[in-house]
């Protein structure tokens, strides 16, 4: 299988039966090399990871933001900004220095609605008079005492309180379509079309029925913007737009109303301009894969993570490796008592159950609160030391055959050292099944460090780790509107375990002399 | 045989010893959360006594104040007179916790072995016979899909398919909602609709294996003399294939079959945990993460009962099957 022969060869010449040419004459390496190279699983697998190193180790260097940068973007908020009622109930004001409280209030809506013309309360005779739109002045003996209205009068910005004697002849003006009245000690006034009321040509005042309350603390509903708006609810518009007098060239405020009949209120909403994290971006130019539930780049959050479970993978085999070599090493060369001791040890391991162990410790750190740098390093440790006794079971299986034939009879007859012995003669021959079985390992140490990091316990933030990038589909909202927070992560975490274990087991194949291929 | 197996049995035992020191030593050394939190809770009360007294009390009350080893000893004497304990998260006795517990994932996991065997032998042989092929190729790969796939990533597909896009089942949980209205067989079927994808993703996820498993071994027997012997006879390649070489494959199998048994019983933690079934592993890890100290080492035991008989198993089996093999 080894022999390509080539007869005969270009030009005719013929080879003689010993020509080193005839034969091309192939190392164990390349015969190994070779098989391995016509195995096509074996050869997607490899692409497979090469994909995967260059996109989290190159991509990561060329990719312009940090692992932990968090975007922002502005949004629009609805938030209300003025509520607006229609006064629709009978609004009471007591005149200076004399009283109107609620009770003879009540003797007075009685009164209305029966049609009197005069109440009493307590010892005090009332005596009302109906001014017309839905405008009363309540006397008592002879004195006006108080009023009942449903339009108000409103001081204008900037202007002194009107008092009740002035409130009270705009109101009758209004009521009785004069356009210019009296009060006394206060001089005279006028009331023009729109209500409002002008002493010597400045507005002092004007009568509305809307009352319009600002939502917002510490913002003042102008004038001029109350009486804009009552002439979009009136033409019962849904958008008005509002520029202010004093406002710059073309700034306007737009704002939505909307109307709550039960509550009778219109809401006047204002679309402001918020600076927020851009949580769960869709994918955009900026950011191919979106952002995640922090504002952070899920693009390269899968390089970061792809970095940080390659390395962890690679670093916990190396602890498997080394730790399992020396164990097995020693216990397959000496065997004996120590060979028992070691495989004891080696069965107490095998028998601990490792997942409920990982969690319980995570659980552990996650309450002594470790810093997320230590976290990781710990994590290496444990799943390393937790992971030793297969390869340390595989080793000392080989070199007890191993030990037995005759090259090792020859490194005792030389008078080599022990650990010369066997780290040099014997772990060579080991490493073919060394490789195969840290290949396929990678693959599972990635598994379950993602297994971890997808309970919350293993990788933690701000670090990236396909596992946790994965945690977010804990969020049923995310699972089922987010598909691209979870599922890239998921196909680089399978993409990569799968390279691990299609070239492992292209290796296994290829360093099995028994393969026919 | 039988010396064989006393001898495994005692040596197990020792393992086991060992094993279950390392685990309350482990667990004991960890920040006791659940004392520390029942405490903080109970120190709030108006009136109450302070944190450290309740800690002091607590700690009493739950046998945390003594040293480890006597601690050990104690749970080692309770542990072998039959009794587990309370569970502390649960607040019942542990055993009863786990009775109620047992019955759903033995059935999870009874159900997927069997539809693993059943899908995992056929592929196998089909794929050993028909090496290098096409189909081959494909067999293997989707086995290797299936060994490399993340438990929760899959879950999560499956739900994101078959719950949310088409409807068909729920995403979460044994029954339905209105459960206790369905009459004795409408309850069955309601869990057994509940329990399929829980059962499609452990098959899916551990089929690989068995997959792989049975196509080494029939290639290893396909490439034994008497399967030579047997074309050279003449026979036709159906009855070298199921009656020569088959056989011969079953070996292997019936040992890892067997030796899977006991696992049965262990529960599938994270995918019970993924569908929230409220099955032994589910709640083992809710017991875990609250530091439910004897629920905790009486899991961690059971499992490491579980694994040890499961390696008895398949040495006592592999002679059984294999008549060649001779304990010793």
């Amino acid at each position: 299988m080894s022999e390509e022969k080539k007869l005969p060869a270009e030009g005719g010449e013929e080879y003689s039966l010993n020509d080193d040419r005839r034969v091309r004459v192939l190392s164990p390496g390349r015969l190994v090399l070779q098989r391995f190279l016509r195995n096509r699983l074996a050869i997607v697998g490899m692409v497979m990871l090469i994909v995967m190193f260059v996109f989290s180790f190159i991509g990561g260097l060329l990719i312009p933001y940090g692992q932990a940068e968090q975007f922002y973007t502005y949004t629009y908020m609805n938030k209300e900004y003025v509520g607006v009622t229609r006064n629709d109930s009978l609004r009471f004001l007591a005149a200076e220095g004399r009283e109107f409280g609620s009770l003879p209030q009540a003797q007075f809506i009685l009164a209305t609605e029966t049609g009197k013309t005069e109440f009493s309360y307590k010892e005090a005779d009332y005596r009302l008079a109906d001014e017309g739109n839905d405008f009363y002045s309540i006397y008592s003996g002879g004195d006006l005492v108080a009023m009942a209205f449903k339009d108000i009068v409103y001081t204008s910005d900037g202007m002194p309180e009107l008092g009740f004697a002035v409130k009270h002849a705009a109101l009758k003006a209004l009521a009785s379509g004069e356009s210019a009245f009296s009060a006394p000690d206060a001089g005279t006034y006028t009331l023009d079309g729109d209500h409002n009321i002008l002493k010597d040509g400045v507005e002092v005042g004007y009568i509305s029925r809307f009352v319009v309350q600002s939502k917002e603390n510490g913002v003042v509903i102008t004038r001029d913007f109350k009486e804009r708006l009552e002439d979009a609810l009136d033409a019962g518009e849904t958008v008005f737009a509002y520029t202010a007098p004093d406002a710059p060239e073309g700034e306007t405020n737009e704002y939505s109303i909307t109307y709550d009949a039960g509550a009778q209120v219109w809401s006047v909403n204002q679309a402001t301009k918020t600076y927020v994290y851009d949580m769960y971006g869709r994918p955009s130019a900026a950011h191919p894969l979106g952002t995640d539930g922090t504002g952070m780049d899920m693009l390269t959050r899968l390089m970061y993570g792809g970095r940080v479970s390659l390395v962890i993978g690679f670093i916990v085999v190396i602890i498997e490796v080394v730790l399992g070599v020396v164990m097995g090493g020693i216990s397959g060369y000496f065997g004996g008592w120590v060979d028992n001791l070691i495989m004891r040890i080696v069965d107490i391991f095998y028998c601990i159950p490792s997942t409920p162990i990982l969690i319980i410790l995570g659980a552990a750190m996650d309450s002594l609160q470790v810093d997320p740098q230590i976290r990781m390093l710990y994590l290496m440790l444990l799943l390393g030391f937790l992971g030793w006794p297969s390869v340390a079971r595989m080793v000392r299986g080989q070199i007890l055959s191993l030990r037995e034939q005759e090259f090792m009879t020859a490194t005792e007859a030389t008078g080599l050292r022990v650990p010369r012995r066997i780290f040099k003669h014997l772990v060579p021959n080991v490493i073919p099944q060394l490789i195969v079985i840290s290949t396929m390992g990678l693959g599972s140490v990635i598994l379950t460090e993602a297994t971890l990091s997808f309970l919350g316990l293993g990788v933690k933030f701000p670090f990236a780790s396909w596992g946790n990038i994965i945690s977010d589909v804990n969020n049923s909202f995310v699972m089922t509107n987010y598909w691209f927070i979870w599922i890239p992560a998921g196909i680089c975490l399978l993409i990569t375990v799968l390279g691990f274990n299609f070239v492992g087991d292209g290796l296994r194949d290829a360093f099995d002399p028994k393969m026919k291929r | 045989m039988r010396n064989f197996v006393i001898k495994r049995i005692l040596i197990s035992i020792v393992i086991l010893l060992f094993v279950t020191l390392i685990i309350y030593v482990l667990i004991r050394c960890l920040p006791a959360s659940y004392v520390d939190n029942m405490a903080m809770q109970l120190s709030t009360a108006p009136g109450a006594k302070s944190y450290e007294e309740w800690r002091a009390q607590l700690n009493a009350v739950y046998g945390l104040d003594k040293p480890m080893l006597l601690g050990w000893l104690n749970w080692l004497k309770e542990f072998c007179t039959g009794n587990l304990g309370d569970s502390w998260k649960y607040t019942v006795p542990v055993i009863e916790k786990f009775k109620d517990t047992i019955g759903v994932s033995f059935i999870m996991g009874l159900i997927s072995l069997i539809l693993e065997l059943l899908i995992a032998v056929p592929l196998g042989i089909v794929a050993a016979t028909k090496q290098y092929s096409r189909l081959d190729y494909g067999i293997s790969a989707a086995a290797l899909v299936g060994i490399s796939l993340p438990t929760f990533f899959f879950a999560s597909l499956l739900k994101l398919f078959f719950s949310v896009h088409l409807g068909w089942f729920d995403t979460h949980g044994l029954v339905g909602r209105n459960f206790t209205q369905l009459d004795a067989w409408g309850q069955f079927l309601d869990m057994a609709h509940h329990l399929v994808l829980p059962i499609a993703t452990l098959v899916i996820i551990s089929v690989g294996s068995l997959m792989r498993y049975t196509r080494t071994n029939m290639l290893e027997v396909l490439n034994a003399d008497y399967i030579r012997t047997a074309r050279a006879k003449g026979l036709s390649e159906r009855r070298v294939i199921y009656h020569h070489a088959f056989r011969n494959t079953l070996i292997p199998l019936v040992t890892i079959v067997g030796a899977s048994l006991p696992g049965l019983f262990s529960g599938a933690l994270i995918t019970e945990t993924l569908f929230a079934i409220p099955g032994i592993g589910y709640t083992s890890y809710q017991a875990m993460i609250s530091g439910d100290i004897p629920f905790t080492m009486f899991y961690m035991t059971f499992l490491a009962i579980l694994t040890l008989a499961g390696n008895l198993l398949s040495d006592i089996l592999y002679a059984v099957v294999d008549p060649r093999v001779r304990l010793s």
